[in-house]
């Protein structure tokens, strides 16, 4: 039978606000365990939860960046459930009015063709804290310095039709929090999780199959695997006329394969209700539209504008604009070039190829845009060779245009990179190389005019040889001119 | 000197009469020498009021005292008090010390004002005879065989008993009007968002509110001055100038109407009550002030109404309560759920377990709109009743409670019947009106408290109500028969 993938995805985004949701706490990562927890996150007797409104607004900023309806009023619900990491036994969440309503975004499926995918909802909550279950003696210890960092949950329609457009999908959202700034993506530390809901139908059955909820997948790799081997999983047992238990369940990414979670989890009751300590939260359109003047060129609309401004290819146009700081990097060193496309092959090739290959993302980047700009003027200007450029680049990058007052220039210099391009030097140059070389030229003449040009290697060795820094182009028309002045 | 009013003792210190040390200590001499007889106290902060004191009187010699300046008080166990034990009576926190103050307690430290200590109630505030603590109940000091109510019975008993002259307490379902009622004190509950909740130990979130117990209304004036304002701290605290609540006490009724829920005085209420407090009304009729029969339909439904809400808000409130970080925890848990378990069916009593399991049903997936959504509805139906009453009077007048003061016992093993102790009083927890219970009666020399509901923010009526009815009887001045 031929089935039909039905996937939904809820992306966690952690808000970069300075504090968190309902406490002043810092949010910043990786302060030593407990340091970042105050009475309110301790879950004290007593204490009470005050709205930080910056979440809010980030919240608001994102509803509006996916084109959303925005919950006018929204009310915070209690989840309760007992854990240790969540010190009130309860989660402050967003269950029947969240803050942001149907939305939608286009996810890039590559060679510049695109999806849209609808957004259910998103909604506000604040994060649990930590288990740490190593080096307490077979006990385990309690962290609280997450506990209450404000998140956003999104929530996708049912609309992902593959692991490819899923991860498409968490890309994209990636990039639009990155965007506008209310989150820093960082996957690897826990910033944006996404549960991946996964079902079966047989194609053309319009009713979802059961689905799965594989939860806190980390990366975009592994919500691709997750997915895929999920999907195995569940047409084997279909194909066998078993049916799909609906339950959550665990990616193993060393197994390679999705484990189920104690049904216990799957069966709780969480007894939502309105938090009594917190009142609605009502926002007027003055306050959506002061939010709307604060959005940024979203990714949709630089891409868009680097294929119509800067004549880019639309998947050039969308790989750059994915990201912003490697867009305003592009774009910053596109116009000191005062060459778009030369700069787009720069940063999505030689460029992307040294951030892999160091692990470091653009923002680490030893080279600065302008830096960059700089080099690429000089290529575009003939002062130095493509091959030049790379030299530079990557000098720069070694840190030895350190404590230089102008290290482009400078480098150029020093490493000799910069091209003659003097007609008449080069000419000198050539006259020599061919007097030098009697037997290479009686050679040349000897040989057929349709072969010639291949002939011609010898002597460009040799001019560049004999003067380093000749630009090739110029050597070849001055060698080919004085070549056929002599037969 | 303890049978001075704090108006009293505040004057008394700024003319030099005594000092805030001499007081203090008289208060302190009280405590240690009748409280085994009340149980009023949970816990006696001597050296911590002889510290205050001593600063106070250090304030007053320096010429920066203020009417507060040394005059001592204490808390009800239930507001957070920096450095020391916060119980609410519970073993669950019985090994608990606040390592923060609640803004009640905050605003009477930063007036200057002593603490002498923490008043008994019931566990987490969840009774209407504070039978329920867990340091034992407290004893009515009109008589040693009858509750003081509660669930603030011990600042009801200790101002009673003449341990303080004025104590903060908190009032969720009747838990300041009843307590005073049965003790023959005053205290009002203000407007729900009036005073700020912060480090109050929630029991019900949206029911909650602090206020004061005293003699006197002007005593309860002068402590709803430094317990009432906005603060930040608190989300549901409102936005809203604070009048001084003495300004209006000597104003007079006349003119005033009140209004007589025609539903409180039913033939279910018990005629001799019914009697006592009509009595007290005729002395506003006397005073000029008309007298109007009202509706408040929905009556009926305050009872059950609460009886979802607060439990399943309480359920949720006490989560935190899981001992992982603080409070109670059991011995040798084999695993996490082992501990969350048995620290809880240990550290919470009978009345607490109840209501927990009360609230967790109410919310559950399934039950939720039969319950705790109809409850909400009801909520506005009973809030709908008042407002529109007050479209047509200035205050409302009704018992406190069905009778004055029952003996031990007599209701504990019946929760049903001690959960209608708060007829009378429930519905100004749910519309969010102040209300307050003034001495106006005895029966079988028991007191009985007149019960005065007024209009949002209203408080200042309220007091200046009691205020006049206190100026013409003299059932606030009576001496529980015995009292040393």
């Amino acid at each position: 039978m031929e089935w039909e993938v039905v996937i939904g995805l809820e992306i966690h985004a952690q808000l970069a606000t300075k504090s968190k949701i309902f406490s002043g706490s810092s949010t910043e990562y990786g302060a030593d365990a407990n340091t970042q927890a105050n009475i309110y996150d301790l879950g004290l007797p007593g204490v009470l939860p005050v709205f930080n409104e910056e979440a809010l607004r980030m919240a608001v900023k994102f509803g509006l960046a996916i084109d959303a309806e925005i919950g006018m009023k929204s009310v915070f619900d209690r989840k309760n459930y007992f854990y240790p990491d969540s010190p009130k036994g309860y989660q402050i969440t967003q269950l029947h009015e969240p803050i942001v309503g149907m939305g939608h975004i286009d996810i890039d499926l590559g060679e510049g063709k695109s999806r849209r995918i609808n957004v259910t909802r998103a909604h506000l909550e604040e994060d649990a804290g930590k288990s740490v279950h190593e080096g307490f003696d077979g006990q385990s210890g309690i962290d609280l310095n997450r506990c209450g960092t404000p998140l956003i949950e999104i929530v996708s329609e049912p609309e992902l039709r593959s692991s490819k457009e899923a991860s498409a999908y968490f890309r994209k959202m990636q990039s639009i929090v990155t965007y506008l700034g209310i989150c820093d993506g960082d996957l690897s530390q826990g910033s944006m999780r996404c549960d991946c809901n996964v079902s079966l139908r047989p194609k053309g059955q319009e009713e979802f199959g059961t689905r799965t909820e594989i939860k806190n997948v980390n990366s975009f790799k592994n919500v691709e695997r997750a997915i895929e081997v999920e999907i195995e999983r569940q047409m084997d047992i279909l194909e066998d006329g078993g049916s799909i238990k609906q339950e959550t369940r665990l990616f193993d990414a060393d197994k390679n394969e999705t484990r189920s979670m104690r049904s216990k989890e799957v069966e709780n009751d969480y007894r939502y209700f309105p938090d009594p300590d917190l009142l609605p939260v009502i926002i007027d359109e003055e306050y959506v539209e002061a939010v709307r003047s604060t959005l940024p060129e979203l990714p949709e609309q630089k891409k868009a504008r680097f294929e119509a401004e800067h004549g880019l290819s639309a998947y050039n146009a969308s790989v750059l604009a994915a990201n912003r700081e490697m867009a305003d990097y592009f774009e910053v060193a596109a116009e000191i070039a005062g060459d778009y496309k030369m700069a787009a092959n720069w940063v999505m090739g030689d460029l992307s190829a040294a951030l892999n290959k160091n692990e470091i993302s653009i923002s680490e980047i030893p080279v600065s845009a302008e830096q960059l700009g700089a080099i690429l003027k000089n290529v575009k200007g003939s002062d130095i060779s493509n091959d030049g450029a790379k030299e530079v680049f990557s000098a720069i990058w070694q840190g030895k245009g350190a404590g230089l007052e102008n290290p482009v220039d400078q480098l150029i210099d020093q490493l000799g990179l910069k091209q003659v391009s003097d007609t008449s030097a080069i000419e000198e140059v050539v006259a020599q190389v061919l007097a030098d070389n009697p037997k290479l030229v009686e050679g040349y003449l000897n040989t057929p005019e349709d072969k010639r040009a291949k002939a011609i290697g010898p002597f460009i060795g040799a001019t560049r040889k004999a003067a380093k820094g000749v630009n090739p182009q110029v050597v070849m028309e001055v060698l080919k001119q004085k070549l056929s002045e002599l037969g | 000197m303890h049978n001075k009013t704090l108006a009293q003792i505040s004057q008394d210190l700024q003319a030099g009469e005594y000092s805030s040390v001499e007081v203090t200590k008289h208060f302190l001499d009280r405590i240690k020498n009748l409280d085994g007889q009340y149980n009023s106290f949970i816990t006696v902060t001597d050296e911590l009021a002889l510290t205050q004191a001593k600063a106070a009187d250090e304030l007053r010699a320096a010429g920066n005292a203020n009417e507060w300046t040394g005059v001592p008080m204490a808390h009800k166990d239930i507001f957070c008090t920096d450095g020391v034990r916060t119980s609410c009576a519970s073993k669950m926190l019985d090994k608990f010390i606040a390592p923060y103050d609640s803004t009640v307690a905050d605003n009477f430290n930063k007036v200057g004002a002593v603490s002498l200590g923490k008043t008994n109630m019931d566990e987490f505030a969840m009774g209407s005879s504070s039978e329920s603590s867990f340091y034992g109940a407290v004893k009515n000091p009109w008589s040693e065989e009858h509750v003081p109510g509660g669930s603030s019975g011990g600042s009801a008993a200790a101002v009673a008993a003449r341990l303080a002259p004025g104590i903060t307490a908190t009032d969720t379902g009747g838990s300041i009007r009843q307590p005073a009622s049965f003790c023959g004190v005053t205290g009002i509950k203000p407007t729900y968002g009036r005073v700020s909740r912060f480090g109050m130990i929630s029991y019900a979130s949206s029911l909650d509110q602090g206020g004061p117990i005293a003699r006197t209304a002007e005593d309860a004036a002068m402590m709803l001055n430094v317990m009432a304002g906005f603060d930040k701290k608190d989300s549901t605290s409102i936005e809203r100038d604070v009048p001084d609540y003495r300004a209006d006490l000597n104003k007079s009724v006349k003119g005033m109407t009140i209004g007589l829920p025609k539903e409180y005085f039913s033939s279910d209420l018990d005629p001799v009550m019914a009697q006592t407090i009509q009595d007290a009304i005729k002395e506003y009729e006397k005073m000029g002030a008309t007298l109007k029969e009202i509706s408040l339909p929905n009556t009926n439904l305050c009872v059950p109404a609460y009886y979802v809400i607060a439990p399943s808000e309480c359920s949720a409130n006490l989560s935190r309560m899981d001992g992982v970080r603080f409070g109670h925890r059991c011995e040798d848990p084999k695993d996490i759920e082992d501990l969350f378990k048995r620290s809880r069916s240990e550290g919470f009593g009978d009345e607490v377990q109840r209501r927990i399991m009360l609230g967790s049903y109410a919310l559950s997936a399934g039950f939720y709109d039969a319950y705790y959504k109809k409850a909400q509805q009801v909520r506005r139906l009973i809030k709908n009743d008042f407002v529109a009453a007050f479209n047509d009077v200035d205050v409302i007048m009704s018992p406190v409670a069905p009778s004055p003061a029952f003996k031990f016992g007599e209701k504990s093993k019946d929760p049903v019947s001690m959960y209608l102790e708060d007829i009378y009083t429930l519905s100004t927890n749910l519309a969010g009106l102040p209300g307050m219970s003034i001495p106006a009666g005895m029966i079988n020399d028991l007191p009985v408290g007149l019960q005065l509901i007024g209009n949002y923010f209203d408080e200042s009526r309220l007091l200046n109500c009691a205020h006049q009815f206190q100026n013409a009887t003299d059932w606030h001045t009576k001496t529980p028969t015995g009292l040393k």
